[in-house]
């Protein structure tokens, strides 16, 4: 395929879902299924076009030296132009491969998941911007437009966190979300103008390809006498974006409230697509902080930021009870595992664990939003026939009552026997859902093993093992500081990711039901476990993109595909880094954390399930309550800015603009009266005695005129001949 | 011929097309009857065709240009004295009058 067909098929990618946003919103909002068809069969025809793109670039060997694409001018700026494109190099083509992917699946689910909710069609409408701008994002070549599909994707995720609006919870958490973002986009917007101020170009290629650039960048001393170079200052900058928009400490206190939305939106924006595309970003200006030093400031930064966040989300993670929020620390987590491999250079670990990621937690999310919609099914079922019904209900009459409305994040309803309200997304409510939904148990339990690692079999264990061996051999064995830090760090972290998934595999679907409502669970319909069947595929398999050449029998196995993606995407780097010989340390410590864990796990909730009422073995913890409170940090954000903001708003508004805004805009109006009223006699008698006047004018040239009228043909003979001795008066005489 | 040129200057031709202009123009604006309002017209276009033989003859005479014109103006003053008198008669028909003082048919 010629790289013109190529460059048009990466212009037409993002248009389908954007355009079925468009058509939704204005034309189809009153029509459920025609909008959700619409939806889902926009997001197949980008999938198939971007399948196209990415099948037949990925055997390209120098697509990261010579990327496909195409661009257009756009903004005139005095003397030079703003071009905006597309292209696909081996980073964006393995998005192009994950993005459409993972959304398609998610739309499918969504067809099941959201079926009895009232707002059916925004809800398309929304995701299908949502996806349109990941695509726009991922095909971009430059910052500009990356910024605003960036903020397009932000907005989205506000206006779906705050989807059932109803809820207080749900619109807070969305403005949550907003305003915290906001803080890394601003830093984001202010290292973009000041890299177009450096540079005069915001394309990635132009910049972080052209080793000129980046050596002056790399000799500019930064603004304001920091003391770094502007392109460790401008890579910081970006980082600031990544770290709002990829949840990393301290910001990364929106996306567990994030998890007020509908749970598709939980695993496409928040675990598989928005989130990775911070990430994304800063993969992408990987050269620049490469420019920056590779021990620099920037880096650290990186490093130091990404490994906290991975052992705070992984701690966190542990004390939680609510599914889909120990799925949401453990996304911080995994995020924080990216950057902090991002931090000590390893920068195929880090895209690599960025693709697996994307797919065993999007599958962990779907199949724990199938949870929650079982249980919900259960608990409607239990309150409807105000019984305490009990396991061997008929199955029969189970089926009769799956049509019923509400389910999954909806506010709950307090007509709970016991009184207070029924939380269908709390483990502590569920148990022994593996005899109800045994496709759901298989998919999660396949989607927990990959997050945990579980070694060999699942995608999981490839990319964490990749970042393991990155870290293990520039801090161990070459001795730096920070990667042995940070894998000191990660090892720790993942070793309580396989903990708490195992905690969380067990208390969801091990041992007896631990209320009515999971007693009563039932299976979702198809096109929910459909979704969730596909990607435990990927969650097993896709980590085979990526075997080292050397690893012990299973480098024998994939032969000359081992390393593809590295192959692949290290060519986007101006120096290709050394493949690292086989070392059997860290991967001695990858299965070790992931098996030990997982035992852990096991012995403490597998081997003696939870009963009903019995409390939680996490709780007699002494650090329970500050792992539970999320470190506290939300409260002391609330000490530190919310309540001070709040202090000043309220004093503001007493105060100054009562006093002053309030009497400056009184006065104003008064003055604005006055004005006005001389305005209008101003109007009476020049504006409208001035076009009296002219049609008084006109009245009466139009009545002398009327006068010569007279119809007589000698009358008219006249006019002319005066009409041609005025003429020839005016030449002859006057005109000389 | 060649006295005759000599003898007689330009302008005095000039003088008789101008009075017989002036006549015809007179005779257009002033009478009260439509065909002597049609012989006006008639003598005016005399008026310049004698200027334009008066000049040909006078200024450029080895070109024909002058002649052709003359010509062209006896031939559109026939068709127009046709075309004029037969509206005459129509008019007269119509109101039984040719006085053009009283036909305002034109007015709006």
């Amino acid at each position: 395929m010629s790289h013109e067909s190529i460059t048009t098929l990466l212009w037409l990618a993002p248009l389908p879902p954007l355009l079925a946003f468009a058509v939704i919103a204005l034309f189809t909002n009153r029509y459920r299924q025609t909008s959700s068809t619409i939806a889902v069969l926009s997001m197949v025809a980008s999938l198939v076009m971007s399948f196209v793109v990415f099948f037949n670039v990925w055997q390209m060997k120098d697509l990261g030296k010579k990327p496909i694409g195409g661009q257009i001018g756009w903004l005139p700026t005095g003397e030079t132009v703003l071009n905006i494109g597309v292209v696909v190099d081996p980073l964006g083509a393995t998005f192009l491969f994950m993005v459409p992917l993972a959304c398609t699946l998610i739309f499918i689910y969504s067809v099941g998941y959201m079926s009895a909710d009232p707002r059916y069609t925004r809800f398309f409408a929304y995701l299908s911007l949502f996806a349109g701008s990941m695509m726009g994002l991922v095909v971009s070549d430059n910052l500009l437009t990356l910024f605003i599909f960036w903020e397009l994707m932000g907005f989205c995720s506000y206006s779906l966190i705050g989807f059932f609006y109803q809820k207080p919870s749900a619109y807070k958490a969305a403005v949550k979300a907003f305003m915290t973002t906001r803080v890394g986009d601003m830093l984001l917007l202010l290292g973009m103008v000041y890299l177009y101020a450096q540079t005069g170009t915001l394309n990635f290629h132009e910049i972080l390809r052209n080793e000129e650039v980046l050596k002056s960048l790399a000799a500019a001393p930064a603004v304001l006498g920091l003391g770094i170079s502007a392109a460790g200052l401008i890579a910081i900058l970006i980082f600031g974006g990544t770290v709002g928009k990829s949840a990393q400490w301290p910001l990364h206190v929106w996306l567990p409230d994030a998890m007020e939305g509908p749970t598709p939106v939980s695993a496409m924006i928040h675990a598989a697509t928005m989130v990775s595309a911070g990430i994304f970003m800063l993969l992408r200006f990987f050269p620049l902080l490469v420019a920056s030093g590779e021990h620099g400031t920037a880096f650290t930064l990186v490093g130091l930021i990404g490994a906290f966040t991975a052992f705070l989300g992984a701690t966190i993670a542990v004390a939680q009870y609510d599914i889909k929020r120990v799925l949401a620390f453990s996304t911080i987590s995994q995020l924080g595992f990216m950057v902090a491999a991002v931090g000590i250079g390893a920068y195929v670990a880090a895209a690599f664990h960025l693709l697996t990621h994307a797919f065993f937690k999007a599958l962990l999310f779907l199949a724990s939003g199938s949870v929650i919609h079982g249980v919900e099914h259960g608990h409607h079922h239990v309150s409807h026939h105000g019984h305490s019904g009990h396991a061997g209900h008929s199955e029969h009459e189970h089926d009769a009552h799956d049509g019923h409305g509400h389910h999954g994040d909806h506010p709950h309803h307090d007509d709970d026997q016991a009184g207070h309200a029924f939380d269908p997304q709390d483990m502590r409510n569920m148990g022994g859902l593996r005899h109800r939904m045994p496709v759901t148990f298989a998919t999660f339990l396949i989607g927990g093993l990959a997050l945990a690692g579980f070694p060999f079999i699942t995608a999981g264990f490839w990319s964490k093992d990749e970042i393991f061996a990155d870290a293990y051999y520039h801090g161990l064995v070459k001795g730096d500081g920070l990667a042995t830090l940070v894998f000191v760090v990660l090892v720790l972290s993942a070793l309580m990711t396989a903990f708490y998934t195992m905690r969380q595999i067990a208390m969801t679907f091990l041992g007896q039901p631990r209320s009515e409502a999971a007693a009563h669970a039932s299976e979702s319909v198809p096109s929910m476990t459909f979704p969730l069947i596909v990607l435990s595929v990927f969650a097993l398999f896709i980590g085979f993109i990526n075997i080292p050449k050397d690893f012990p029998v299973f480098g024998a196995l994939v032969g000359d595909g081992a390393y593809w993606l590295k192959n692949f995407i290290a060519s986007m780097l101006l120096e290709k880094p050394e493949p690292l010989a086989f070392n059997p340390v860290p991967v001695l410590f990858s299965i070790g954390v992931a098996l030990g864990g997982l035992a852990l796990g096991w012995y403490v909730y597998a081997r003696n399930p939870l009963q009903a009422g019995q409390t939680d073995p996490v709780e007699k913890l002494p650090v329970f309550n500050f792992l539970a409170n999320r470190w506290y940090w939300d409260e002391l954000y609330r000490k530190i800015f919310v309540n001070p903001l709040q202090a000043i708003a309220d004093n503001y508004s007493r105060v100054v603009d009562k006093n002053v805004i309030d009497r400056i805009l009184e006065g104003g109006y008064a003055l604005g009266a006055r004005v006005t009223r001389g305005f209008a006699e101003f109007d009476r008698v020049v504006i409208t005695g001035f076009s009296d006047a002219m049609g008084r004018l006109f009245r009466g040239l139009g009545d002398w005129g009327r006068e010569l009228q007279t119809g007589q043909v000698q009358s008219y003979l006249l006019s002319g001949l005066v009409m041609v001795i005025a003429i020839l008066v005016f030449f002859l005489f006057l005109f000389q | 011929m060649q006295n005759v040129l000599n003898g007689i200057p330009l302008w005095w031709y000039l003088v008789v097309s101008s009075a017989l202009f002036c006549i015809g123009l007179y005779g257009t604006l002033a009478r009260k009857n439509a065909i002597a309002l049609l012989m006006g017209v008639e003598l005016m276009l005399n008026a310049a065709n004698i200027n334009l033989i008066a000049f040909w003859r006078y200024l450029a005479p080895a070109s024909s240009g002058g002649l052709a014109f003359a010509a062209f103006v006896l031939v559109v003053a026939a068709a127009e004295a046709a075309v004029g008198l037969a509206l005459v008669i129509s008019v007269y028909r119509a109101t039984r009058s040719i006085d053009p003082e009283k036909l305002d048919k034109m007015k709006l």
